[in-house]
């Protein structure tokens, strides 16, 4: 009969006496660590094979000429040739500006927005819950409902929206078309995704607002601090962190936009609302470029990453203060 | 155990269902256990080869499995499909634009030996239609699929309105001729104006629709229909892949700013982005008092109970001053490199080939490509359409269908709509960039491409 010792009896015959030790880790057949590699192997085989594999393999093909529509032509090493493409190509920089300034647009309206609806509900009023509730929907719908949705809305002939601001502007509805309108278009997408995003910042902004303890309102409540100051000096400088989070993920995602934009305006019109999200896969997925493309992610990666990481280490001093 | 009785009782009736299912219901096809895949768009002629498949089940025992695509993604679906070397499909009613990648890339089984086994002969077919969807290269007999779904650009027309007494007065007193179908784009944008804006029944009507779409191929297989009656070429036809001076000659860049000219004066607001579905939709709701689209959904509009009968009237793509052609669609039928069930798909090809088939085929809404069916005396009769769309298939081009025919076409999305609807540039800076564009794609195919 095999004896089963508890973790803690083994480091204890681990310090007493060391053969002891030996046999019981025989007896227990596979050490701690083993077990540990255990649990964390098929994670890893997963991570390697749906993440780092395709990395890798992306890096090779980026260097070569493949095109899978032409996949019988010979496949060459084509060096830093699709690199050079796309960074001297003038529709990918014209593509990369319109993908900065919606992504600046609309992370700005939406912690302005996000923060100031985070103050609102912070405080404590009737139909508190009621109110949160409605605020965060349209966070909790899919990207591709909120874009059919929005379409419809959008509509000229018919869509509410249209008919809303003609009520206010004495503008026929059907005169101008948010969608399909150059100067209009850019600032639609804007919208919606502040539509979507804001509750989102709101919920980041609204845990920064919960987590500043009472007593230091208390204390500058007793220093006679207007309402004011204390947003000042006490509110915003705490949540800053929380904010400077808030518009990390925001920027990562909207750097990523595809589905919302392409459903509203497909890139349209002409190219005005073309993100860099929709040049790669129309690369990847509809041209079959996939050597271009593949060299496209990864400049792209490249810029997110670096971004980031310079945006991290800001936040760290921040937090640090 | 009493509270189980009641679920071995219905489990017992299950199994005794099934088993008589099997015996009575499931037939031929369930007894062999034959089962093929046929992949298309999801449209009304795929709803009608549905219903024509069952004659095929009934007569092999082989069951048919269908996979649908809307429009919008059915050629990014497929290709990806074919791309991957996937056996989803045993079948594939493809675009006709696919056949050069297909056959270069062995997607397709090339059908040649097959014929000659079955006595197929693509003489039997309109030859626009097997240039169009069966031969790689192009006016070589090489056939990579039969010709399937034989298809157009056309034009719808509200004939209730052209007729009504008033308005054919003021149109005349307007431009001193009669309210009639256009016969040429000058006409047709006379008649788009006449009706945009105006009042019917009441309600505010528009002009014309014609296609803007930007993600697929939409405004592109709309522009084309005015691009090619204005004197545009996709090549030098004495020197193959010599765009320059045919893609953006003078003539050609006449014919996109008229393509332009009719989407501004004549269109309804926010059809920014549109294709065939919001095309049957603005003629159905009444919106529009004519509309480009493709015959296969002619049928449809026909039985159409507001728009449809006497209501509705057709004609073919209008003249310009260069030529009379129409854009080319439809597809032809191939079966997929990968399948596992080839035998059994090419069976399919052989029973779809038959006249008798053929004929069933166009009177239940899809439209065939065999001679026998269309050049048949009571053809033009047999439905409103028909005369129209037999005409129209005389007169078809077709896009590019080279490999790189998708790179090209979004080359083509990207600079008609930048134009057309986004206002930018000129016509001729557009086509010029175009021939950039498809310049630098066909000398990454490996082509030579002269510049003059």
């Amino acid at each position: 009969m095999s004896t089963i010792l508890h973790p803690d009896q083994a480091a204890i015959a681990v310090v007493g006496e060391p053969a002891k030790s030996r046999s019981a880790k025989r007896v227990r057949g596979l050490s701690d660590r083993t077990i540990a590699w255990l649990f964390v192997t098929p994670t890893i085989a997963l991570l390697l094979a749906i993440n780092i594999f395709p990395l890798i393999w992306m890096i090779r093909l980026s260097f070569t000429n493949l095109n899978l529509s032409m996949s019988y032509l010979p496949l060459r090493f084509v060096g830093l040739d699709n690199f050079s493409d796309i960074l001297s190509d003038e529709d990918v920089w014209i593509r990369l500006q319109s993908t900065a300034q919606f992504v600046i647009w609309s992370v700005a309206l939406q912690v302005v927005i996000g923060y100031g609806l985070a103050l609102l509900i912070n405080r404590q009023f009737r139909g508190h819950s009621f109110w949160t509730t409605i605020i965060l929907l349209p966070m909790m719908l899919s990207p591709a409902v909120v874009g059919n949705f929005w379409t419809l809305l959008f509509q000229p002939q018919i869509g509410p929206f249209n008919s809303l601001i003609s009520l206010f502007t004495g503008m026929p509805p059907s005169s101008f078309s948010m969608t399909g309108e150059v100067a209009l278009a850019p600032w639609t997408i804007v919208l919606v995704d502040t539509w979507m995003w804001t509750p989102y910042v709101m919920l980041i902004c609204l845990a920064g607002l919960r987590s500043i303890p009472d007593y230091i309102y208390e204390a500058a409540e007793v220093d006679r601090a207007s309402a004011w100051r204390q947003f000042w000096s006490i509110t915003l400088p705490m949540t800053v962190p929380f904010l400077m989070l808030a518009v990390l993920f925001r920027a990562i995602e909207n750097f990523k936009m595809f589905d919302m934009v392409n459903l509203l305006t497909s890139g349209g019109p002409g190219s005005t609302t073309e993100l860099v999200s929709i040049t790669l896969k129309r690369a990847a997925f509809e041209k079959w470029r996939t050597g271009y493309s593949s060299a496209l992610a990864i400049i792209l990666f490249v810029t997110v990453f670096g971004a980031a990481n310079i945006y991290v280490k800001a936040l760290n001093k921040v937090k640090q203060r | 155990m009493r509270r189980f009785e009641w679920l071995r009782g219905t489990t017992a009736s299950a199994v005794l269902g099934a088993a008589v299912l099997g015996m009575f219901g499931g037939g031929e096809a369930a007894a062999q256990g034959k089962q093929l895949t046929l992949c298309w768009a999801a449209w009304d002629p795929a709803n009608a080869l549905v219903e024509l498949g069952k004659d095929f089940t009934k007569q092999s025992g082989i069951e048919m499995k269908y996979e649908f695509v809307p429009w919008t993604s059915y050629a990014d679906r497929f290709l990806n499909e074919l791309n991957s070397h996937g056996k989803l499909c045993d079948l594939l009613i493809g675009d006709s634009q696919w056949i050069g990648g297909a056959a270069e890339n062995k997607w397709y089984v090339k059908l040649n030996d097959f014929f000659d086994k079955e006595h197929i002969s693509m003489d039997d077919f309109v030859p626009a239609t097997v240039v169009g969807y069966s031969e790689w290269p192009k006016n070589s007999p090489n056939y990579w699929a039969l010709p399937a779904m034989a298809d157009a650009v056309g034009w719808t027309y509200r004939k209730d309105w052209f007729s009504r007494s008033d308005i054919q007065s003021a149109f005349k007193a307007k431009y001193g001729r009669d309210l009639a179908p256009p016969k040429t784009y000058d006409e047709l944008k006379q008649i788009a104006e006449f009706f945009q804006g105006r009042e019917i029944d009441g309600k505010k009507v528009y002009g014309a629709y014609i296609f803007t779409e930007r993600g697929s191929e939409g405004i592109s297989m709309g522009v084309t229909n005015v691009l090619y009656n204005y004197g545009f070429n996709y090549e030098n036809p004495k020197k193959p892949y010599q765009m320059q001076g045919f893609v953006n000659s003078a003539d050609a860049a006449k014919g996109l700013e008229a393509y332009k000219e009719l989407y501004k004066c004549c269109t309804a607001p926010g059809l920014t982005n549109a294709y065939m579905q919001e095309g049957l939709d603005a003629f159905k709701s009444g919106q529009v008092a004519m509309q480009m689209n493709w015959f296969a959904f002619f049928p449809g509009l026909y039985k159409d109970p507001n728009v449809g009968g006497d209501k509705i009237g057709f004609f073919v793509n209008p003249a310009g001053p260069k030529g009379h052609f129409t854009q080319l669609g439809g597809q032809g039928i191939s079966v997929v490199a990968t399948s596992d069930h080839k035998e059994d798909a090419l069976a399919y090809i052989k029973w779809f080939a038959q006249p008798a088939v053929q004929q069933k085929w166009w009177q239940l809404g899809g439209y065939s490509a065999l001679k026998a069916v269309v050049n048949a005396p009571d053809f033009p009769k047999s439905a409103a359409f028909a005369p129209q769309f037999l005409e129209s298939m005389g007169i078809v081009k077709d896009f590019w269908a080279e490999p790189s025919y998708a790179q090209l076409l979004l080359d083509m999305q990207k600079r008609v709509h930048d134009y057309v609807v986004a206002d930018k540039g000129t016509a001729q800076q557009a086509l010029d960039l175009l021939v950039k564009d498809w310049t630098k794609v066909f000398k990454e195919q490996g082509k030579e491409v002269a510049s003059q």
